[in-house]
């Protein structure tokens, strides 16, 4: 099974990134391997509807599970769509987090926000 | 000749200034472009003789013709759309209509439906034709709106435009076809802050602007009326820090309408403008 994690470096020790959307990279875990990759987020840099394309690419990844401090609205219906399931981040790395989540120490996210439109960035 | 009144931040006095200058010309047009607060008809009271939904259009797919090539989501600058279980997803507020799937679509899998994001009121108040617009709770972007406004503005008339606060896409879109821009002015560090940030915009727009300098306090500093001196930017007008003015406007009255004064005020403004910046 694979995790996912926006994270703000392209290693295991990175700390997970406050932004979803607009995350620098993701970090893939793989359960069965213990192996992490790491993949550029496109959508970094959107005009708009950073959140949706965010989400599109975890779902292409083949993630089951997101490790994310939070998540718009549009973002988590892409993710409920794609049956992949949000935990909340605790304070740390992305490796801190893996742990946590393995310990069954982290909970679902359902504080899910209506979106920043453009609000929180450089708009 | 359109005249846009605008200022970086709210509460300086926008609608305060259109809606006085509408009414102090002998026959004008009134237009709130600040369509996600439009407050001039408070004001104006017009006896609304039109109202007419705005819409916007948005794709509809046909997932028997769609092939899931994801042309359509590379394309969308917006990421209004998402391939999610072999179904495609389209978020219709975040949608610009841009209508670049529907073109780009190689199965023409897209049709065109419309969607209503507010509306525009149309009415009579004295010797103004008041003209608003009104986005829809939830809507993101009022641009629409305004376009549409714009295109119902009569031409031959003295048109106010009240514009949104800032010098986003909604203030760009409101002062478009301005013939000059008017920025209203606080006297606090903050507001200069906000005029310096308008006046960049109406600058980019190549727009002839003027600024007024609103709640003037005598003998007390300006920041706003020093950076129009050091920027050699044309003062059209000082409206005193007055406590009378603001009573009535408080209350929902047109000063103009209420007091001589206040009428001598604007019309000196209007003419000013038409003098000053557009000659």
């Amino acid at each position: 099974m694979k995790i996912i994690i926006p994270v703000e470096g392209k290693n295991t020790d990175a700390p997970v990134c406050p932004s979803f959307g607009r995350t620098p990279f993701f970090m893939l875990f793989d359960t069965e391997t213990q192996k992490s990759d790491f993949i550029d987020n496109a959508a970094a840099n959107s005009q708009g509807g950073a959140g949706i394309k965010a989400a599109q690419t975890l779902v292409d990844s083949g993630a089951k599970i997101l490790i994310t401090y939070r998540c718009g609205q549009n973002a988590a219906d892409v993710l409920n769509a794609g049956g992949i399931k949000i935990y909340k981040a605790e304070n740390g790395s992305a490796n801190d987090n893996i742990k946590k989540y393995k310990e069954e120490k982290l909970s679902v996210l359902t504080d899910i926000h209506p979106g920043f439109h453009n609000h929180g960035g450089k708009n | 000749m359109k005249i846009a009144v605008l200022s970086g931040k709210g509460g300086t006095g926008k609608t305060l200034v259109s809606v006085n200058l509408a009414c102090s010309a002998k026959k004008a047009v009134y237009a709130d472009c600040d369509v996600e607060e439009p407050n001039g008809q408070l004001f104006l009271k017009p006896i609304i003789t039109n109202k007419t939904s705005v819409t916007v259009t948005i794709p509809s797919i046909d997932l028997n013709k769609c092939t899931r090539c994801r042309k359509c989501i590379t394309f969308c600058k917006y990421n209004a759309l998402a391939l999610i279980n072999d179904k495609l997803m389209i978020f219709n507020e975040v949608c610009h209509s841009c209508g670049g799937c529907i073109v780009l679509c190689p199965q023409k899998a897209f049709t065109e439906t419309s969607r209503i994001i507010g509306s525009i009121e149309e009415g009579i108040s004295g010797n103004v034709l008041a003209v608003s617009g009104c986005l829809n709770t939830g809507e993101v972007s009022g641009v629409p709106i305004i376009k549409s406004i714009m295109s119902k503005l009569p031409k031959e008339e003295i048109v106010i435009i009240d514009c949104p606060p800032g010098s986003a896409c909604v203030v760009m879109e409101s002062i478009r076809s301005a013939d000059c821009c008017v920025l209203v002015a606080e006297p606090t560090i903050f507001g200069t802050h906000n005029l310096a940030m308008v006046y960049d915009l109406v600058k980019f727009f190549n727009k002839p602007a003027g600024v007024l300098l609103n709640k003037c306090l005598d003998g007390q500093e300006n920041p706003s009326e020093e950076f129009c001196i050091n920027n050699k930017i044309n003062i059209l007008a000082k409206i005193p820090f007055d406590e009378q003015l603001g009573s009535l406007n408080s209350q929902g009255f047109i000063s103009v309408r209420e007091d001589n004064k206040y009428k001598e005020l604007f019309e000196n403004l209007l003419t000013t403008i038409e003098k000053e910046i557009l000659q």
